[in-house]
């Protein structure tokens, strides 16, 4: 069954936190992940980790830079559980 | 029925490291690449690192390491029967640089090869030498890992020019009464090899040195953080395992210097406690590829005495994919001649 998109940011709100220290109620779906909460490549790579194992979806490599905004991840993770 | 008469175990003698004169700190490299000082050491750890002479070369590097390896182990190149060289930046295919080596040290006849086993090569060789030595095909082994990447590095390339430096490390490989080297796990992840690349080819090179650039290295950040954190933080655990080694056991980790966010979360990933001793030399030293775990090594014993005799899980990583790790007894202080 696909994930909904509000239990998804929900999820992803609390990896960010944990991963780069942003209080979650600052992170919305319109978020840039570098501009707007200073989260760098690396800590990208850590969030997409942990999206993986507790959504049970894959990110590749090469998908990791399009995923420019929470948003833009939120959507993904969505689709790829459908 | 073939008799063997070989040593049961082996052990790390001695290490030795050389690093150039030329401490070149991250505000020298900047401008090229638009960044920052602060950008750099959020990123990778590195306040600064060490820059060959324009005249000094893979073969200058290493002998010094090895010189440093023998004094301290009370030997000299006599003694050594074996040589082994993990380097990507000796600028000849053949002959090799460990034939160079040997013959500059002074044994034009002890065994000698290079491994291309990038920044894991070290970690290959020490696992080659310690089966050498206990199969009794060897008695004493030099392991040097050598390079001078700033022959192979694009000043202007904004994802490496910051990270890659020189600088030559060295063990001694011996018999031992007691298992002092544990099993190497090793492996490759071969279908990721454009991860990491010195392109473009040689012969792309000759056949339009005009509009083709020098080969450099070139990596995919993100690939090869994930790699390194995921895949082979499992590794370095399998290599703890086939020891019988516990993290707590462990006194002190000792992996490939690629970037001081990657040791951290390795570290995290591994489950190593507080207490471990995690190698930092990235700060100060960049990233030297084959040499930086021996080097690694060698400044933990500098500034950690207590650690000589005290158990380190290496852990080598690098281009191929490949790796390589393995638990070690450090070697003891030096020996006074």
């Amino acid at each position: 069954m696909a994930l909904t998109q509000e239990a998804v940011l929900a999820g992803i709100k609390e990896i960010v936190e944990e991963v780069a220290g942003i209080p979650a109620a600052s992170i919305e779906m319109n978020k840039n992940f570098t501009n707007d909460l200073d989260v760098d490549s690396l800590s990208m790579v850590e969030v997409v980790v942990a999206a993986e194992e507790r959504f049970g979806v894959k990110i590749p490599d090469d998908q990791v830079s399009e995923l420019a905004t929470v948003g833009d991840a939120v959507n993904f993770i969505v689709k790829a559980s459908a | 029925m073939i008799h063997a008469n070989a040593p049961t175990h082996s052990r790390i003698v001695s290490v030795g490291g050389y690093q150039p004169s030329r401490v070149v700190p991250n505000s020298e490299i900047v401008d090229r690449i638009d960044s920052t000082d602060e950008w750099i050491q959020q990123r990778t750890g590195i306040e600064s690192r060490r820059f060959a002479a324009k005249d000094e070369g893979v073969i200058d590097m290493a002998q010094a390491a090895c010189e440093q390896a023998l004094s301290r182990a009370n030997l000299t190149i006599a003694d050594i029967d074996t040589v082994i060289v993990a380097t990507i930046t000796y600028p000849f295919q053949a002959p090799s640089a460990a034939t160079a080596l040997t013959a500059r040290l002074g044994n034009p006849k002890a065994a000698a090869f290079d491994i291309n086993a990038a920044c894991a090569g070290f970690c290959y060789g020490v696992g080659m030498a310690s089966d050498f030595v206990k199969s009794g095909t060897s008695k004493k082994v030099l392991v040097v890992g050598v390079e001078k990447l700033t022959d192979f590095t694009d000043p202007d390339d904004r994802a490496t020019a910051f990270i890659f430096a020189d600088g030559a490390g060295a063990v001694i490989i011996g018999a031992s009464e007691t298992p002092q080297i544990g099993p190497t796990v090793w492996g490759s992840d071969a279908d990721s090899r454009e991860a990491i690349v010195m392109e473009p080819s040689w012969n792309e090179f000759r056949n339009d040195a005009q509009g083709i650039k020098w080969p450099n290295i070139a990596q995919q950040g993100q690939a090869v953080f994930r790699w390194a954190v995921y895949s082979v933080s499992k590794a370095a655990i399998r290599a703890l395992e086939a020891a019988g080694v516990k993290p707590e056991q462990l006194d002190a980790f000792i992996p490939h210097q690629a970037n001081s966010r990657i040791i951290e979360t390795m570290a995290k990933e591994i489950g190593l406690p507080e207490k471990v001793i995690i190698a930092q030399d990235i700060r100060t030293s960049g990233n030297t590829s084959a040499a930086s775990v021996p080097l690694a090594m060698a400044a933990l014993l500098e500034t950690h005495p207590e650690l000589h005799g005290g158990l380190a899980l290496l852990i080598g990583y690098g281009a191929g994919l490949v790796y390589a790790g393995q638990v070690v007894q450090l070697p003891p202080v030096a020996s006074k001649s």
